[in-house]
């Protein structure tokens, strides 16, 4: 069978650092957002106290914000340096909302409701790029008030007191949303639906197969069939290692992530 | 009782010695000599009533009684027994004590104890429960049941015990706790002296019920019997808020003992101590306790750890003043002061900081109340698109799955 390439080894790595960071961060901080709650304590206390949390939610924020930051500038590279900048910004390769996202979107409802037929999707799809656009949005909301919390006597040199309160506020709400999300939906639609159940290892491995490709992603393959580019981007079958580093690693991290959703939707229902 | 002002106690213990003195003087007539009449039978160690029950009396331990040193002869306490007519009848009356210690006596009928005696209560301590009968020793001496350092021991052989709660005995546990608390601990070392027992809080004649207005526990004493000893906390006191309601006769402002507890008052540097008293806080201040629950403060004291600001770290403890007031901790001059106790280099506008911003209160904090209402929202928005989404392409999908099965 037959393979290409769908993320670059420099995007398989910033995922990994963002998934591990992302857990570690979600699992150091959620204890405070439900102090009242008896599994909060038990968290608190495996880290060794609030303070060893307190430390361990810092380093992981640290590497977090590296990935961003890494992916940022790999981005400005790409654009500047490579002039790559125009299909970053439009087209099928482009993580900028399209319109034809509006009608797969309306298809896929359809489809839902057996109004239509399956869609398939190009490179992109948009739930993906709603993914992609809520690290950007997340990391400017919580790791902004983060950082206003980690330094607030810096801070408050040039901002009033209730920007604090503000920050508290937005870090912890964000963060429910950013790990609600990730932790539900996007493992729903990235692994747990049932053409995926229980884990898809693309995102590790980078290789996507010519059979599904070609099924789940039809303009694509056939974009790139015309435009003679499919060889381009062929490559050899995902490694062994990478696939088993997926399924431990990344299997790892759906068991911790569902645990904690659950401990979230426990929370709040109760 | 060097603690303790010159109060009931040490009144007994002045009655006893004056008292027996006087007696000693009274009566030189009463040698030993009756007393051999006496011990002919009772000093026989076996020696019992009809009833079954020993009327042995040891003359050695009586010897070194209070009593014994006074010479004080058998018929002094026993007075209805007649040396002329021996034996004596079985039923003998119950001694008086206040034959001799009137004003002690007088003064125990008004107690808790007195008045469930003459109620018929047999389990409400008398003088002998806790004086002893042919052993009584001046509580100065080390040994004696009513010494200082003996009292906490005396008083458990009724409180706290299991055997006698059917009694109507208020308090629980009151035994353990109060040996476990920093008053027991320091009964317990060197300094025991100075650690107060259980009668420098409850008195020792003048035992009464804390819903008696009289006692030295009732709500209203409490600030003065705790303060007789701590008596800078109890001038702070009278300073801050919770003082001043109080004299204005307001009694549901909280003492001593709604945060320290009664017998189970622990070092203010406890963290569990630090941790709890929120919650006292909070049975009034409710509103507040929630405000600071959503703060990094709150949760991290929520969790347990009590290394960040707990109530008591902003407005103090004893003379916790409205912020209103200048004096005040948290009076707007005061603010960045009280914040640098922790944040060094805290600015005025660092202390601007709310620390019980309210999301429900557009008025105190605007910008807090809009973002609450827009995260709100898109949370609700969120999570009610993707999680319609996923369930109908769960559907779906299974669906489609089942078709392809076929």
């Amino acid at each position: 069978m037959r393979y290409y390439r769908r993320f670059t080894a420099l995007q398989r790595v910033l995922h990994v650092f963002m998934m591990l960071s992302f857990l570690g961060l979600a699992v150091s901080g959620m204890p405070l957002l439900f102090s009242e709650q008896p599994w909060a304590r038990v968290v608190a206390r495996l880290f060794g106290g609030f303070e060893a949390a307190g430390i361990f939610h810092r380093l992981c924020a640290v590497v977090m914000i590296a990935v961003f930051g890494g992916h940022v500038l790999h981005m400005g590279y790409r654009a500047v340096f490579r002039k790559d900048w125009k299909r970053l910004l439009w087209g099928p390769d482009s993580m900028v909302p399209q319109p034809q996202d509006a009608v797969d979107m309306w298809n896929h409802f359809r489809w839902f409701l057996g109004r239509g037929p399956r869609p398939t999707f190009d490179r992109w799809t948009y739930w993906e790029k709603f993914d992609y656009w809520a690290v950007f949005w997340g990391m400017f909301i919580i790791g902004g008030s983060g950082l206003l919390l980690w330094f607030p006597v810096f801070f408050a040199h040039f901002l009033p007191g209730w920007m604090f309160n503000v920050a508290t506020l937005v870090h912890g709400e964000e963060a429910l949303l950013a790990v609600g999300f990730i932790f539900t939906i996007h493992f729903f639609n990235g692994h747990f639906r049932p053409e995926k159940f229980p884990m898809d290892t693309v995102i590790f491995t980078g290789r996507i197969s010519e059979e599904e490709l070609r099924h789940e992603r039809a303009p694509q393959y056939q974009r790139l069939e015309q435009e003679g580019r499919l060889a381009a981007y062929e490559a050899p079958p995902p490694t062994l290692e990478a696939k088993a580093f997926g399924w431990v690693v990344g299997g790892g991290t759906l068991v911790l992530g569902l645990v904690t959703a659950i401990l979230i939707v426990y929370s709040v229902i109760r | 009782m060097r603690l303790a002002p010159p109060g009931p106690a040490l009144a007994l213990v002045a009655t006893l010695i004056l008292g027996a003195g006087s007696l000693q003087a009274a009566t030189p007539a009463s040698a030993a000599a009756p007393d051999d009449t006496c011990l002919a039978c009772h000093s026989d160690k076996d020696a019992k009533g009809s009833t079954g029950k020993s009327i042995a009396v040891d003359p050695s331990k009586y010897a070194k009684s209070v009593h014994g040193e006074s010479k004080l002869a058998c018929t002094a306490c026993h007075a209805d027994v007649s040396e002329k007519k021996i034996p004596h009848p079985e039923k003998l009356k119950p001694v008086d004590c206040g034959t001799c210690h009137d004003k002690p006596v007088a003064e125990y009928k008004d107690t808790v104890h007195g008045k469930a005696r003459k109620g018929g209560s047999t389990a409400a301590a008398a003088c002998v429960d806790c004086h002893g009968t042919h052993d009584i020793l001046r509580s100065k001496d080390p040994a004696s049941r009513t010494n200082h350092a003996n009292l906490e021991a005396t008083c458990a052989t009724c409180h706290g015990k299991e055997a006698v709660k059917g009694a109507k005995m208020p308090g629980g546990a009151v035994a353990s706790q109060f040996h476990d608390s920093i008053h027991g601990k320091a009964l317990a070392g060197a300094a025991r002296s100075a650690a107060p027992t259980c009668t420098n809080c409850h008195g020792a004649h003048s035992i009464r019920a804390k819903d008696d207005e009289k006692s030295r526990v009732n709500r209203a004493a409490i600030p003065d019997t705790c303060g007789s000893c701590h008596t800078k906390q109890r001038q702070q006191y009278g300073q801050g808020k919770h003082g001043k309601l109080r004299q204005e006769g307001n009694l549901g402002t909280p003492g001593c003992t709604d945060c320290h507890s009664a017998h189970r008052i622990q070092s203010p540097a406890t963290p569990a101590f630090k941790a709890q008293v929120i919650a006292e806080c909070g049975t009034c201040h409710a509103k507040y306790m929630e405000t600071y629950r959503e703060t990094f403060h709150g949760q991290v004291t929520n969790l347990g750890y009590v290394s960040v600001a707990t109530c008591a770290s902003c407005h103090g403890a004893h003379d916790i003043r409205p912020a209103s007031d200048p004096g005040s901790t948290v009076s707007p001059q005061n603010r960045p002061a009280t914040c640098m106790k922790c944040h060094k280099g805290a600015t005025v506008s660092f202390a601007g900081w709310d620390p019980h911003a309210n999301k429900h209160d557009a008025d105190r904090n605007p910008v807090y109340y809009y973002m609450a209402f827009f995260m709100k929202w898109l949370l609700v928005g969120v999570f009610t698109f993707f999680g319609l989404h996923s369930v109908l392409w769960l559907y779906r999908s299974l669906r489609a799955l089942k078709e392809k099965a076929r």
